[in-house]
């Protein structure tokens, strides 16, 4: 197990002096992640956040080979690479046996929308790659726009909340399912503030032999609405609420990696945010009554998963 | 075809302080426009997040879709449903929509699609401005056909363009296209909304004889065939697939020849009804200036610092960018010395109009790759030099 005075001794890949946000997750997931492993790396980067915040000169922050592809692609990209790399040590350009990781990025929006479709292609086809969504709910990049992965009732630029609207009407798209559906060897969803969780999620899926996929919960000051300070509080209070729970599928049992002692009203979750707010009008309160049944169901359902997996 | 007064419901009358994105949106609700599916893009997602706001006041429906192909599919399904339909995009997700612009120009339906340029190729500069899709708009999807794309200079004329290319996209069953670009639409400035009975709207021509009569393709004395509602009880059959005019697909060269012809054919005859640009100083004038958009506002200046130099200068502006007005490049090329291009791209426009002048003026170019508008010496620089 890592030693968080070893990790903190490591190099940095994702250096310092990136242009994102004060308080935003981005960078504090990804210099855990990039930790997880020592070999050779290439990233291929959708559009969004990162690539934009890490990468205009001066603010040119990554010390690895990196590609940024379009925005819907990411996961090809990546893909095409490591195929490229397969076929140089078949035909002995380099050694069989030399270790190179392929990474993939995107957040929500370049993940669950526009990406989708080549990170399915990409994992069915069975490039051997890690893909990491950074989910921050929402499209930031652009300015708040509403994404697949934004939660019911949250008030976006283009699912406003109002007199005529209560934000988001749909639910979360449940990635992290969908790459289960592949029946690819590993999948898991992490947070930020369970540093070790994290880094050792990563660890596998670098280490898988196959595809492999997390989905890392992305805190968002900007768009989400809370003091900066309050971060890694909060992505605590999402496992404690089981919004967000962390839980890992390793060729197709799951395990549940965090089980709140007591879970934690939603309301709370909702409370920290700015983008919830109008929640609280007495007209929206089917809102918060109905998020809190879908985390319950969603929770009891994964709950069930893990104790059908524990069995032999 | 039927003119009428626009609906007061979308129609945001009065003075306002308004950017140019947020202009494509109102002239959109004015012209009638009730069906939004668009993805976020820079420079152009302030148009979809105002669509967002104001539809639930006006009734209609916004949708944000997973990516711009589904947008101008989601547009396609929503104007054969009877609605008149917009999206709005930059670069990459227009670069996205070429496949469906295909078919919808194949489909004849009538939609409006808002470019706010920035530069490219690629992701290129989100964030800044360029006049890099002239061509593509004309040309990104596969096979022969035509569009209608105008290029407004100011928010006012995105207000007033994208009523005037609804308008033309119902008249003629074409996309048509509001070619924009950044500065313009982040310019904010005056948008005068007049009153909706001011505003004159134009609605497909929808077909009312017998329902076992319908030919969905079938050219009416215009090139325009009639439209129906799907679901309206009429036998209604529509493909990308080379078709009659009954809308079912036949597989062989004569059918290709008179689908193809009739794509074409309903514009370029129609061109002349269609083609709309401004002028001013052409007599006498030994050099024309070319521009739309931004550049033509950059343009002025130094069409007004040759003029005190001396230089007889005439601009023609260009509203509609396609169809290009051919003939009046081929006249005043019989007349003057030389044209001068500037553009926000490396001379898109510039070989169009070298070739309409046919030899007979050279057209020069003043290219610019994007990122920032013309310094108007550079523009000035090429007048002086054609004038010579």
């Amino acid at each position: 197990m890592a030693k968080l005075k070893d990790l903190a001794q490591m190099e940095d890949r994702l250096v310092a002096g990136h242009g994102m946000c004060l308080g935003c997750g981005i960078p504090l997931i990804f210099k855990i992640i990039l930790r997880a492993t020592e070999d050779p790396l290439i990233i291929a980067n959708a559009t969004g956040c990162l690539e934009v915040c890490t990468t205009i000169f001066p603010r040119t922050a990554w010390n690895v080979s990196w590609i940024h592809s379009a925005f819907e692609n990411a996961a090809s990209t990546i893909a095409g690479v490591e195929a490229m790399y397969k076929a140089l040590k078949n035909k002995g350009k380099i050694p069989a046996d030399k270790k190179i990781k392929f990474l993939g990025v995107g957040g929500d929006g370049g993940t669950y929308d526009i990406g989708l479709q080549a990170l399915s292609g990409a994992v069915e086809r069975g490039h051997e790659f890690v893909y990491v969504c950074y989910d921050n709910n929402v499209y930031a990049n652009t300015g708040g726009q509403r994404s697949s992965a934004t939660p019911l009732g949250a008030s976006a630029t283009t699912a406003p909340s109002g007199s005529k609207s209560p934000g988001k009407i749909q639910g979360r798209k449940d990635l992290a399912q969908i790459m289960v559906a592949h029946k690819i060897p590993y999948v898991a969803q992490a947070s930020p503030h369970r540093w070790q969780d994290l880094y050792n999620k990563a660890k596998k899926a670098f280490e898988a032999v196959g595809p492999a996929f997390l989905n890392v919960l992305c805190l968002c000051p900007t768009e989400w609405k809370y003091d900066e300070s309050k971060g890694i509080k909060l992505a605590q209070l999402a496992a404690d609420t089981c919004v967000w729970p962390l839980y890992e599928v390793e060729n197709g049992r799951y395990k549940i990696n965090y089980k709140p002692k007591q879970k934690k009203p939603v309301l709370e979750w909702l409370e920290s945010q700015g983008r919830f707010r109008h929640l609280f009008k007495e007209e929206n309160a089917w809102i918060i009554e109905k998020i809190q049944q879908d985390v319950d169901r969603d929770w009891e359902w994964l709950t069930r998963l893990a104790e059908i997996s524990s069995r032999p | 075809m039927k003119k009428v007064k626009a609906d007061p419901k979308g129609v945001l009358t009065g003075a306002h302080y308004l950017d140019g994105d947020f202009a494509i949106a109102e002239g959109g609700l004015a012209a009638g426009c009730r069906f939004f599916a668009g993805y976020p893009i820079t420079p152009s997602t302030e148009t979809a997040e105002r669509f967002a706001e104001r539809i639930p006041y006006v009734g209609g429906v916004f949708i944000q879709m997973e990516d711009e192909i589904a947008s101008i599919l989601a547009l396609i399904g929503a104007s054969w449903a009877g609605v008149k339909s917009m999206t709005v995009t930059s670069g990459p997700g227009f670069s996205l929509m070429m496949e469906n612009i295909g078919l919808a120009c194949m489909m004849e339906v009538p939609l409006v699609i808002a470019n706010v340029q920035r530069g490219g190729p690629s992701t290129g500069l989100p964030t800044l401005t360029g006049q890099g899709d002239m061509m593509q708009v004309k040309w990104g999807s596969h096979g022969d056909y035509e569009i209608i794309a105008l290029s407004p200079d100011s928010p006012q004329e995105c207000f007033d363009l994208t009523i005037k290319a609804f308008n033309l996209s119902e008249m003629y069953r074409v996309p048509a296209f509001i070619m924009t670009d950044e500065c313009v639409g982040h310019m904010h400035e005056k948008v005068v909304i007049p009153p909706a009975e001011e505003i004159e709207v134009v609605n497909r021509k929808m077909y009312e004889g017998p329902k076992d009569k319908y030919l969905p393709y079938k050219p009416d004395k215009d090139h325009v065939p009639f439209m129906v509602k799907a679901g309206d009880g009429y036998r209604f059959h529509t493909t990308g697939l080379t078709h009659d005019e009954r809308g079912y697909p036949v597989i062989n060269a004569e059918c290709q020849d008179w689908c193809v012809r009739h794509l074409v054919d309903k514009i370029r005859k129609n061109a002349h009804k269609i083609i709309e640009y401004k002028e001013d100083g052409m007599d006498g004038a030994e050099i024309v200036v070319v521009s739309y958009g931004i550049t033509s506002r950059v343009a002025v200046k130094a069409i007004q610092d040759a003029r005190k130099a001396g230089i007889k200068v005439g601009s023609l502006r260009l509203i509609t960018v396609w169809p290009f007005p051919e003939e009046r490049i081929k006249e005043l090329a019989k007349k003057i010395k030389a044209f001068v291009v500037p553009e926000i791209n490396l001379g898109q426009i510039r070989r169009e109009v070298e070739r309409c002048a046919f030899g007979q003026a050279p057209a020069i170019g003043v290219p610019h790759c994007g990122g920032w508008v013309h310094n108007p010496d550079d523009i000035l620089r090429a007048i002086k030099e054609a004038a010579k």
